[in-house]
Order: C-alpha cells, then structure tokens, then sequence
C-alpha cells in the first residue's frame, strides 16, 4: 500500500456532523481521489476508477459535476451561506454541467457522447440530456463560467440507491471499509434531504491537451432525523432540547476502522456560528448566575454538550469579516479505533438550545402566477434575510452599497418566455429595468429546438427588504408523443441559480499547516461565491386527449374526403345530360333482362366495329383509353419505386 | 389565433408601438371601401351582360342597395371582422393586400394589381394561387355569363353586334402584370434581404415563415382541424399528411378554374374560401375576408341552398367555440374533444357553404343559358 502512494494516487474519506436548528443532523462525506494520468502503467491505476480517467481523457473534460439529489435543501432553517449549503445544496433530480477543453465546434458532440457514458455509467437517464432542448451554454451568470461551458438539469429524475450504487464503486473501499461503511440505504433515503455529487478537475499540462492529473470529488450530503432517545422523559423543557444521537442512531452502522487504501479517513463535528455564539452567550450567563471567577474557561472545555469520544483536535474559525462568532470543529480521528473498539460518536445535549443558521444574504424563492392552461408567469422573490442585516449593513456605510445578484434561469421551449415582458419590482415598486439590471444576456427559446436562457446581473441596494422579478409566458402545445407518461402531472421548469458574487462563503481554520492535508477544510477555505437554487417550478401544461388519435385521424380524413368529393361532383355534374340520361332508362324500362341484352348487344356491335387489331382475348373492356390510362398508372408506379429505391 | 409567423415577422411589438389599433381599424375600412368600389364594378359588368343578352326583365336585381354596398357593410359588420380587429390580429392587413389586387385586377390597375399579389403572397403564401384568377380577369374582365352564350345569342338573332360581344382573351395585360409582379417580388426581396442581412438572410426568412406555413409546427389551438391533427398523427405519417392537405388545396385550383373560368371574381372568392379552410393556421379574420367577398355575388347566389342553415350554423359555433376554448383551457374542466368537435363543425360549415356557392353559381349560368336559349328541354350542354 505504501508503494502505491508513491504514484502520487491518493485517496482521502471524510466525514462531516453538523447539528442543524430545526432538530436534524446534517452528515456530509466527502471522498477525494486524485491521479496523474500516465500512460507509464498503460493507462491503470491503483486507486482511481478507470472508468473516470477514461472519460476524461475520451471527451478531454476540462471541470465536470454531476448531482443527484432527492429533496430540497431547506435554505431557511439549514443555512444557506456556508461551504455547504452553497456548493453541495442541489436542485432537485440530476444536474450535470460540464468545461471541455475542446474546440468550439466539437463541444456539443462531446457533450452528447458525455451524456451516454454517464448515463451507462450510472444507471440514470442522463441521456435525455443529448438533446438540444435540453441543455443550455451560460456565458457567464454560472460560477465556473467558461465558453466552453454546457448545463443541463433533469428535474424530474428520481433518485435511487440503483445510482447510489455505481457511485459507490468508484471508491477504492466502497462501502466495505471505512467511513463509507455507515452509508446504509434505509436509513439514507429515509433523509429529508439526499444528495450525491461527484465532481471532476483535471489539469491539464497545457497545449498538447494531455491531461495530467485528476482530482475526482465525490459528496454525498445527508440531511437525516435523529430518533429521540428520551422520549420517555416530558417535562417541559425537554421539548426545547435538542436530540441527542450517535452515529448508530442515525446511521445504524458504526465505523470499525479506516478503508486501508484512505491516506487520512477523519470524521469533524462542526459547529455552526450560530450554535458557537448562542452557547458562548448560555456560557456567559451560566457564569453569571454561578458567580464563578473562572472566566478564563471557554465554553468548549466545560460544554453544554457531551461527546462520547474525546476529539483529537479542536479548530477554532479564524474569522475577522463576520461579527457572528467563529464556527468550531472537532476532528476524530478513525485510525485510533478498530474492528474492536469501533468509533460511534454520540452526542448529548444537556440543556437547550435554540440557534439559527447563518443565511445567504437574500433567500430565494421562485413561483407561478396565473391561472388557466394558456399563460402564465414566473416570479423569482428575494427577500432580505433578517439576520444578514448586521454585516450589510457594515458595508453600507463605505459608500453607494451595492448588491450584486447574479440570476440564471433556463426554460424549455414550450414555455414561451416573452422576455420584454420583464419587470421588476424592488421593495413592491415598479422599478425601471435599466436602474435595476446591470447586465442582461438572453437567448429565446427555438420550438423543438433549444431552451430558453436568461442571464442576469441585478444590482439592488444594500437595504433592500424585497426585490421580485416577474416575466410572462405562453404555454405551448405539444404533439402527444413528446408529453411524459404522466403528463396530466405537468412539466418541471428547472430550478433557478441566484448567486451573491460579492459575497464568500468559505470557513478558514488556520490552526497549523494540518488543515491543508485535509481536502474537506481546504475546501472549505476556498472562496467560492454564495450560491443557492430556487424551487423546480411545476408548470401543468395543455393535454389533448391521448386516447383518440385513430379518431381524430378518420374523422378529420372524413371531413376533407366529403370537401374534395362533393365539390368534385358539383364540377363534374351536368344537369341536362343527367336529365337525358333519367330519360333514356325511363323509357328503357322494360326489365333487367332487356336492359342488359341491349347493354350486350351494344358492346356486341363495338367489337365488331373495333379494328381488327386489338387481341381477341383482352374482349370488350380494352379500348384505347383505358389502355393509356393502365400504361399510365404502371408509368407513374415505375417512376415512383424507381425514385424511392 | 394570429398565426406566430406574422407575429415574428411583422414585430406585433413593433406595430404596437405605432398604436397599431388605430392602423388595423383603417386598414379595415379602407378594404372596405376598395370592396365597395370593386362591387360596384362588377354590377356595372353583371348589368352590361344582362343588358347584352337582353335578360334585364327576366333576371330581378336588387335596387335598394347595390353588391359593393352589402359586401362592404357585410365586410365591416361581420363580428368576425370585429373581433380581428379588436384583437389586434394582423390578418386585416393580409386582407387588405388581397383586396387590393382583387380591385387592381378589376380597374386594370396592373401595377397595383401586382403590388397587392406579391404583398398578399408575401405575407401569408396561399394567396399566391390568386394569380390564376387575377389572369382571367385581367385577360377577359370581370364576371359574365360564358362567351359561349353571347354566341349562341347572337348566332339566333343573326346579327352579330360586336359591341355587346365581350372581349376576347387578351394576352397584353398578364405581361404587364407579369413584369409588374417580377418587379415588385424583386423589389420586396431586395429589401428583405437588406433589413435580414445580419439574421441569416433571405433563405432563413423563407425557411422560418413559409416553412413554418407549410410545415406545421405550432400546434396552439385555432379555429381550423390542423393543429389537432397534426398533434395527434403518428410521427411517421406527418410527412404524407402534411402533402395531402396542402394538395388538396392544389387539386381543387385547376377544376374550378376550368369550369368558373368566365366568373375570375368568384374564382378568386372560392380559392380564398378554400385556402382559408385548409390553411395551417386560419384565423377568424379569414373567415370575414371571405364572407365579406361573398357580398358581391348577391345576385348570383341569390337561390343558394342551405343559407339558413349556414347562417344558424356560423351563428352558433362562433357562440360555442370561445365557450369550449375556454372550458378546455381555462377551466380545465372540459376536454380537447369538445373544441376539436366545434372546429370540425366549423370546417363542416365551409365546406357546405364552399359547395353551395359553386353549385348555386353553376346553376345560375344554367339558367342564364335556358333563358337566353328559350328552349331548356332541348338545351344540352
């Protein structure tokens, strides 16, 4: 195993516990593999999943993420400003968006062959994201925003273990070893919120496109209900408490040692702001009321909570920009325990506590106005978030404060998005576009071709309490092959992206150079603007009706038969001959018998009077026209297969 | 109901701007007027030829008001024509681009006779097959009775009276109105092209408006059977459908033209009937073009069959579709069917009325010829 660290391949499971305010826990691990491609080994590795490598290397994938994600990341009481919430919180059913280090023109192919091989890969229908009415190109409102850059989200995939499973295999351990042992599927997709990533860097070595190494980042962030242990106690304050729960409480699973191939498998607790300043502030109080001198205690060493295992190391946010208070993190170590002495870490509140999460500085939200099948619109609110108030309002004083927020939205084609239709409304004013938008990109949608996409920059002022923006919309009609199976459910618009440009969400812990060897706190420390989605819009759509097509076919045929008939016949008909004729078989009619003896005799009397030429065989019937007209149709059926063959 | 192509083309935003209610009410009234006007003309012509086979006692003409007259009044109180207008529906413009080549034809102002041709064909396609009419008139005039009759009539009185005799086919006119429709087509292109140079040039224009025309994309509902249709075939059979609907346009233009040949002005009203019909994407503003044009053949038609029944028709499913619309797509509490149903009693209604009118301007020549023969036992054809 030593040898192999060697080849620079490195495999790194962590595993983050975070309590959250409305009584869950969040549990986020994060397996981090890394490569460099060589063709020394003839393109093997000893950890890192060929199958990835290969792709990378076949469609030159420059930065890829994928996500499948059942639920919706409550932004209100989980938080919406920290590392997490901004780069693991997903829309709902997949989103992939893929950079390819490819030439202009090649993009969209390697987009579509991607989409196969993840498709295969994981056992979801991410083909559907070939087609082009599907996928979108932003040119810069999405974060890693790149020409090269292609999005597509699947809102209504659903997501099951069926994906949990390939997934898992591209770790080195799966879940036999290590931390991934706790992923066990009841209690996984019992989560109110579930959602697995994998994200791609290569880096390439420059303009040969060689692609020298890889660095694969799979995520997988539960939000799950603790069971409450004490239920049995129930007096009053007892509701106020926080449940308490381990990690076989939550998971029914504990971890019995490290996944051997792991360089380093550690698992934090980590305490929010909020939870930090509202324990630091009970801490106070408690002093207070005890008149005890030893302030010099922190909370930390004399907690409100108990933890079963002793932490091996306590990082403390080292943060001036936020007034908050400074999150905590407590780091265990997986390697101190064993197949005997397994690790379950507990947790036991001993005295409530109510915090709040830290939020994004506006919450997004995102609805449909409009009632009936034939229009609509679509409103994106963002509402200040209280508790941001106290940094804004800091930057506030500098000068003219501006906030920045960036929107991106792409709606399929059969939401036809009138975009003059735009308004804006801040703090329930109509406000003028050109006050409010700084930048606007938008590209309409093509029927059965391409979605719609809309890029913008808002800049709103510091102080704003509610901005809206609404924009109106047609509903298209489709053909009845193109609706889903279910398709009195109505068709999902894909969730919005709002993201704060000016605004950071990263946590440093500068406690020693321990924290860059962990790929989870060095991501934390990566500056990575404040994102969040809005809600997947359901938006029902016009149906005909689906059992009727043959109906509709031969009633309509009926229909244009009778035109054509009729009008052909008033045309043709000639009232005098018809008289004449009406005449002819009045004064004829002796009898059926008579009428055809004289009907033969005619046709007696025009054989004899025909040249002698025609066959004697072909009787009566042939005559020159009806001759040309057989020649002609038997013409125009030669031509005809001889053109379509 | 407007098709979107105009809508694309034509900039409703554009036109809106412009305050466009106003625009689209005078080009209302203003087809009204050139309607009056070719009305009028052609009673002159339809008197003329009464007068030439001396029928003038036998054959009633309504005095009171004259076809121009009930065309125009028919055109302007048609709800139809009302309801298009309100709805800031583009398509009194399309109509007025086809009146007006239907009153060049008339006039023998060639070049506004093209003008109106290459507009009208420009904007929506189907009145390109009005050119087949606009030749008959400019080559041998307005309505009459068939030239066979003048000289049948004259042949029995023995006197061969050039005068009355219409004038035969002149060849002059359809080249000046060929030059002047080349002109004007190439004149309109050119200044397409300018307007669309950096949007994908003329091949996209066309690509993205007669295409969209032909092959029909947008399947909104409208008041014609396509959408439907066309929502509901199977994939593979699109294709064939999409031929036999728009060549059952084209199948109908040589018979009708064969047998109405000495009647151009009704040609044109049953070609715009039928396209209006079998068109991607009819609107009700078709429908008041062609019920407005109707006006003009009171006389002619006077003995039409079923016009009561047409009427009650017309009246009714104009009463029922908005309330299915609205059912169907408001409400929800309704069903496809249900609208489906009433634009196929709609198309039902076209039909007839489209047969009636040939069938009763064919009998009314018939009777014409036995009047001007004498002898109805003995005439045959």
């Amino acid at each position: 195993m030593k040898k192999a660290k060697k080849q620079e391949e490195e495999f790194n499971e962590e595993l983050l516990l975070k309590p959250l305010p409305d009584r869950k826990v969040l549990a986020h691990f994060h397996f981090r593999s890394s490569a460099s491609l060589s063709t020394s080994n003839g393109g093997h590795h000893h950890l890192f999943p060929k199958a990835i490598s290969q792709l990378v290397q076949k469609f030159r994938v420059k930065e890829m993420e994928l996500s499948f994600t059942q639920g919706r990341w409550n932004y209100e009481s989980w938080g919406g400003f920290d590392p997490i919430p901004s780069s693991n919180a997903k829309p709902p059913g997949v989103e992939l968006w893929a950079v390819f280090d490819v030439p202009q023109h090649q993009i969209d192919a390697s987009w579509q062959n991607l989409t196969h091989t993840l498709s295969g890969l994981f056992c979801a229908s991410i083909n559907f994201l070939e087609s082009t009415t599907t996928y979108s190109a932003p040119e810069w409102s999405f974060p890693p925003a790149s020409g090269n850059l292609r999005y597509g989200t699947l809102p209504r995939e659903a997501v099951c273990t069926e994906n949990l499973t390939p997934w898992l295999k591209l770790l080195p351990c799966r879940d036999k070893a290590g931390i991934a042992v706790l992923l066990d599927r009841p209690s996984i997709y019992r989560g109110f919120y579930h959602s697995q990533r994998l994200h791609l860097t290569s880096t390439g070595s420059g303009s040969e496109g060689m692609v020298s190494g890889i660095i694969l980042e799979q995520t997988l962030t539960v939000v799950l209900q603790p069971n409450s242990q004490r239920a049995g106690m129930a007096y009053a304050s007892e509701r106020h408490i926080q449940p308490s729960w381990s990690l076989t409480s939550i998971f029914g699973k504990q971890v019995s040692g490290t996944c051997v191939l792991a360089k380093s498998s550690n698992v934090y607790l980590l305490l929010d702001r909020g939870l930090v300043a509202e324990l630091e502030h009970l801490h106070k109080e408690n002093e207070k009321s005890a008149e005890n001198g030893f302030t010099s205690q922190n909370f930390w060493t004399k907690p409100s909570f108990e933890l079963s295992a002793d932490p091996d190391r306590i990082f403390i946010e080292e943060n001036s920009l936020h007034s908050k208070g400074s999150s905590v993190l407590y780091k265990f170590q997986v390697e101190k325990y064993s197949e005997s002495e397994p690790f379950d870490l507990s947790l036991t509140w001993k005295i409530p506590v109510v915090w709040l999460s830290q939020q994004a500085p506006l919450h997004a939200s995102r609805f449909l106005m409009g009632s009936g099948n034939e229009r609509g619109a679509i409103a994106i609110s963002l509402k200040s978030t209280q508790l941001s108030e106290g940094f804004m309002g800091a930057n506030a004083d500098d000068e003219r404060c501006d906030l920045q927020v960036n929107v991106f939205q792409v709606v399929p084609w059969y939401v036809k998005v009138y975009f003059h239709s735009l308004q804006v409304f801040v703090n329930q004013q109509p406000k003028a576009i050109s006050d409010i938008i700084e930048k606007i990109h938008v590209s309409p949608s093509k029927d059965k071709v391409s979605p719609g996409v809309m890029e913008m920059v808002l800049k709103l002022p510091c102080k704003v309490n509610s901005a809206a923006l609404t924009i109106e919309f047609d509903k298209g009609f489709l053909h009845i092959d193109e609706y889903p199976p279910d398709a009195n459910q109505g068709f999902d618009i894909p969730s919005a992206i709002i993201s704060f440009p000016n605004f950071h969400a990263s946590m440093i812990f500068l406690k020693d150079d321990s924290v860059n060897k962990s790929p989870l706190l060095s991501k934390f420390q990566e500056k990575s603007p404040v994102m969040s989605y809005t809600e997947a819009l359901l938006v029902p759509l016009t149906t005909p009706d689906f059992s009727m097509p043959y109906n509709v076919i031969t009633i309509t045929c009926t229909v244009f038969a009778l035109y054509f008939g009729s009008l052909l016949n008033v045309l043709r008909r000639r009232v005098a001959e018809e008289e004449r004729f009406l005449k002819e078989k009045a004064a004829k009619k002796t009898g059926r018998l008579s009428l055809l003896l004289s009907k033969l005799s005619a046709k007696l009397r025009g054989r004899q009077w025909e040249p002698p030429s025609s066959p004697p065989a072909s009787s009566s019937f042939i005559n020159a026209k009806l001759v040309f007209k057989v020649i002609l149709v038997a013409g125009l059926a030669v031509g005809w297969q001889y053109f379509f063959s | 109901m407007v098709p979107l192509c105009y809508c694309r083309f034509l900039d409703r935003l554009q036109l809106r701007e412009l305050k466009d209610s106003l625009i689209i009410f005078c080009t209302d009234v203003f087809s009204a007027m050139l309607i009056r006007a070719t009305g009028q003309n052609l009673r002159l012509a339809y008197l003329f030829s009464l007068e030439s086979l001396d029928l003038v006692k036998q054959i009633e003409v309504s005095e009171i008001l004259s076809s121009g007259d009930i065309a125009a009044l028919i055109y302007l109180w048609n709800p139809f024509t009302i309801v298009a207008c309100v709805g800031l529906s583009t398509s009194p413009v399309e109509n007025m681009a086809v009146i007006l080549c239907l009153y060049g034809a008339c006039s023998r102002l060639i070049p506004l006779a093209a003008f109106g041709w290459v507009i009208a064909t420009h904007l929506s396609l189907y009145p390109a097959i009005l050119i087949i009419p606009v030749i008959f008139l400019l080559g041998c005039g307005p309505d009459a009775p068939p030239r066979k009759l003048f000289l049948q009539r004259h042949q029995q009185e023995e006197v061969l009276n050039q005068s009355k005799l219409p004038l035969g086919f002149s060849w002059r006119p359809i080249i000046h109105f060929a030059f002047w429709a080349l002109l004007w087509s190439v004149y309109v292109l050119v200044l397409c092209g300018i307007s669309l140079k950096q949007f994908g040039g003329i091949w996209e224009m066309f690509k993205s408006t007669y295409g969209f025309i032909l092959t029909v994309e947008d399947l909104s509902p409208n008041i014609g059977v396509l959408w439907y249709f066309f929502a509901e075939v199977f994939d593979f059979f699109r294709n064939f459908f999409l031929i036999v609907f728009h060549v059952n346009i084209i199948f109908m233009i040589l018979p009708l033209a064969i047998r109405l040949c000495h009647r151009p002005c009704f040609l044109a009203f049953v070609y715009i009937a039928i396209f209006s019909m079998l068109k991607s994407y009819p609107s009700v503003g078709d429908s008041a073009l062609y019920l407005g044009l109707l006006g003009w053949f009171v006389n002619e038609l006077a003995d039409m069959q079923f016009s009561f029944f047409l009427f009650c028709g017309y009246f009714g499913v104009s009463l029922l579709s908005p309330v299915m619309h609205n059912l169907w797509i408001w409400r929800g509490t309704g069903n496809a069917n249900f609208y489906f149903a009433t634009a196929m009693v709609y198309a039902c209604l076209q039909i007839i009325l489209v047969v009636e009118g040939v069938s009763a301007m064919l009998n009314h020549d018939r009777k014409l010829r036995n009047l001007t023969t004498g002898k109805p036992r003995d005439a045959k054809s």
